[in-house]
């Protein structure tokens, strides 16, 4: 197992019943990850495509044991559906709706702190480990095992980066996508912690993008406590200020959350900078050799 | 969301926040009548356009008498404002808010934003208040009192306190009332899903009142589905049209000043390929997010408000499908052509979720199509295409 996900991971879905839900279930099942059931409130006590549907969370892990949830419940009912998840005790929570409003992240953040889980999203693509487990809706044939962690705010972006690696035939040991939400679960720090620490991640890399310090706050993070070579980059370059770039999160509201400002304190700490998103694959792979020999 | 000062001061006033007297004015004549019906020898003439630093512009006028109102109601209304947050081709002033006078003691700053990083809602409070708080910011950090409220305690009386003692109020009245309006205001950020609630300036009065002089407030476009009341206030004309077209249908459009139309799927892509389109020396038309749930109606729409921009002399679409199926797009891409006769070049890059088969839609479509390997060839293609080298 690279991080957070593996061949241990059992996986329920909360919206399981939902055209989505079911999709991207069934996807993850066929990828090879483990699927026990999802729970959808109402339908307790049937069965959807083969697999058993609960009423609650809390019924759902005593009966099959999962440990990780994925979320596809519309935004008005997506932050109590994550609340439920802590409630139970889950270890991992996938949240992938987008539209959450930001008061109701903000009581998610709050019921966090102190609980036995952490949150992966909102308005993100999931986690995969190569080969092993996929939580989410990312295509899961361009990814390649490997050693190289990937995390990003955004999805398509990640996808892109974990195509040029594997056109490289560089694979990868874990991809989280983190979210485009201003308030989201789990930020770049928490993830560059957990690739420094695993074993099986030789390289990151970190794609973010503007608004916000979440990209700034790791650079220094990393200068401080990461031995393994980071490469990154940060969409919005062309971006106008004032303005929301399709994700809540991605505004520039002034200061230092520009992609520019963002480039030049990722510089100043060492990390190895992409300025064009073309160029994540080809730089990673000078770094590896650079690393390897 | 935004909404203007005047509607903005509503709201205030539903939650105990004091404003004074005023009322909405679209013509001069209409000005003049309003200011007639307000208990008052001074007149405040305020520009309501969404930005701010409109007094700077001269947007907000002092009036001593109603032929006063007259003449600045004329001056101010039909004006285009530029100011510091309009953009140097500024706004125009359609509506004026009449507002009565007071007596100013002391101009304070009261503000509620999100803290990203903590996740937490963070009031702000100065002394320096009626300037810019950007500036206070810079200059004088010290000046502005912080405090992040936890979520699950809400706002308590030491909040309250800890503003007004710490901004330098001094009366014992005048600190229960700031407290007051304080309070209220947090109520108002949380109950109806602010991102921003700013009051610049918030005063107080000769007479010992807590009152706001100014307001702005930001709403989160997420939770306007539970606030049908905020949405009600939306004003058209301060939006683009073709970005509220294109959110009818699910698509997240910002318009730029290129002349490369994009469309790409996720927000990331988007503002990846605006931005290697400007590495290879071109400039975007648009952002242009179809999302995941897009269908080839969407796609075609997209198309339609991409080709709506006279400014566009060729399209990019740039496409990673995950959620999104790249033959869904594509038969999108060869529906539009064919319905609205696509003339200017077209440069496609898809890959991911049935690649091969949205390729094999287009190569039968017979349409003139440039087909791109990957992103910076897809960039290069369609920056030589506007510039006239071919492909």
């Amino acid at each position: 197992m690279a991080i957070l996900v593996g061949r241990d991971t059992k996986l329920v879905t909360v919206g399981f019943t939902g055209k989505q839900g079911t999709f991207h279930s069934l996807q993850s099942r066929d990828y090879g990850t483990n699927f026990v059931g999802g729970v959808t409130p109402g339908k307790g006590g049937t069965v959807h495509e083969g697999f058993p549907v609960f009423n609650t969370m809390k019924e759902a892990v005593e009966k099959t044991g999962a440990n990780a949830a994925m979320i596809f419940v519309p935004p008005p009912f997506a932050a109590d559906a994550i609340l439920e998840c802590i409630d139970a005790n889950i270890p991992l929570i996938i949240a992938i709706t987008e539209g959450i409003p930001i008061v109701d992240m903000i009581k998610v953040k709050g019921a966090l702190k102190g609980s036995k889980s952490r949150l992966i999203g909102p308005n993100c693509p999931g986690i995969i480990t190569p080969g092993e487990c996929k939580i989410g809706i990312m295509p899961g044939h361009i990814h390649m095992p490997g050693k190289v962690g990937v995390i990003s705010r955004s999805g398509t972006l990640t996808y892109e980066a974990v195509y040029q690696l594997t056109q490289r035939e560089i694979g990868q040991s874990t991809c989280v996508g983190i979210g485009g939400d201003p308030v989201n679960g789990t930020n770049f720090i928490d993830m560059l912690e957990l690739f420094e620490k695993d074993k099986d991640t030789e390289a990151v890399i970190m794609i973010g993008e503007i608004g916000g310090s979440a990209e700034t706050d790791a650079a220094r993070w990393i200068q401080k406590n990461m031995t393994k070579p980071v490469v990154s980059f940060i969409a919005g370059a062309s971006a106008p200020a004032g303005k929301r770039m399709g994700h809540a999160g991605a505004i520039i509201s002034g200061g230092d959350d520009t992609a520019e400002a963002k480039f030049r304190i990722l510089e100043q700490c060492g990390i190895s900078i992409a300025r064009s998103p073309a160029e994540l694959g080809e730089t990673m792979e000078k770094i590896l050799k650079a690393k390897n020999g | 969301m935004n909404v203007h000062e005047y509607q903005a001061k509503e709201l205030m006033r539903q939650f105990g926040i004091k404003v004074l007297a005023g009322k909405v004015a679209k013509t001069v004549d209409e000005a003049v009548k309003v200011a007639g019906t307000l208990k008052t020898k001074v007149w405040v003439v305020k520009a309501q356009i969404h930005a701010g630093g409109r007094g700077k512009a001269g947007g907000v006028k002092l009036a001593k008498s109603l032929d006063e109102v007259k003449t600045h109601a004329t001056d101010i209304l039909g004006k285009t404002l530029v100011t510091h947050q309009t953009g140097p081709e500024g706004k125009k002033v359609l509506t004026l808010f009449i507002e009565e006078g007071c007596d100013i003691d002391h101009e304070y700053y009261a503000g509620l934003v999100l803290d990203r990083s903590t996740g937490k809602i963070t009031f702000m409070a100065s002394s320096e208040g009626g300037v810019e708080i950007e500036k206070v910011a810079e200059e004088t950090p010290e000046k502005i009192i912080k405090v992040a409220i936890d979520p699950a305690v809400g706002f308590t009386p030491f909040v309250g306190r800890k503003l007004a003692y710490g901004i330098g109020m001094k009366d014992k009245e005048v600190i229960k009332k700031a407290s007051a309006f304080f309070e209220g205001l947090y109520n108002l950020y949380v109950a109806k899903d602010c991102t921003i609630a700013e009051i610049n300036p918030l005063v107080t009065t000769k007479d010992g009142d807590v009152i706001a002089l100014d307001g702005k407030l930001n709403f989160d476009d997420n939770a306007l589905f539970r606030h049908p009341e905020i949405e009600e206030m939306r004003d058209p004309t301060e939006e683009s049209e073709k970005e509220l077209e294109a959110a009818k249908y699910g698509l997240s459009y910002i318009s730029l000043d290129g002349n490369i139309g994009c469309l790409v799927n996720g927000a990331g892509l988007a503002m990846g390929t605006m931005d290697i389109i400007k590495l290879h020396g071109g400039e975007p038309a648009n952002f242009l997010d179809v999302g995941g749930g897009a269908t080839k109606e969407t796609v075609q729409k997209a198309f339609s408000i991409i080709l709506s921009d006279e400014k566009v002399k060729a399209i990019l679409v740039n496409i990673f499908g995950g959620i999104m199926k790249c033959d869904i797009i594509a038969e999108g891409v060869v529906g539009a052509a064919k319905e609205l006769g696509v003339k200017v070049p077209l440069v496609v890059r898809l890959e991911g979720t049935n690649v091969a088969l949205g390729k094999k839609i287009l190569n039968e479509s017979g349409l003139a199509i440039i087909a791109a390997d990957d992103l910076a060839d897809a960039a290069k293609k369609v920056v030589d295409a506007v510039q006239g080298k071919g492909a």
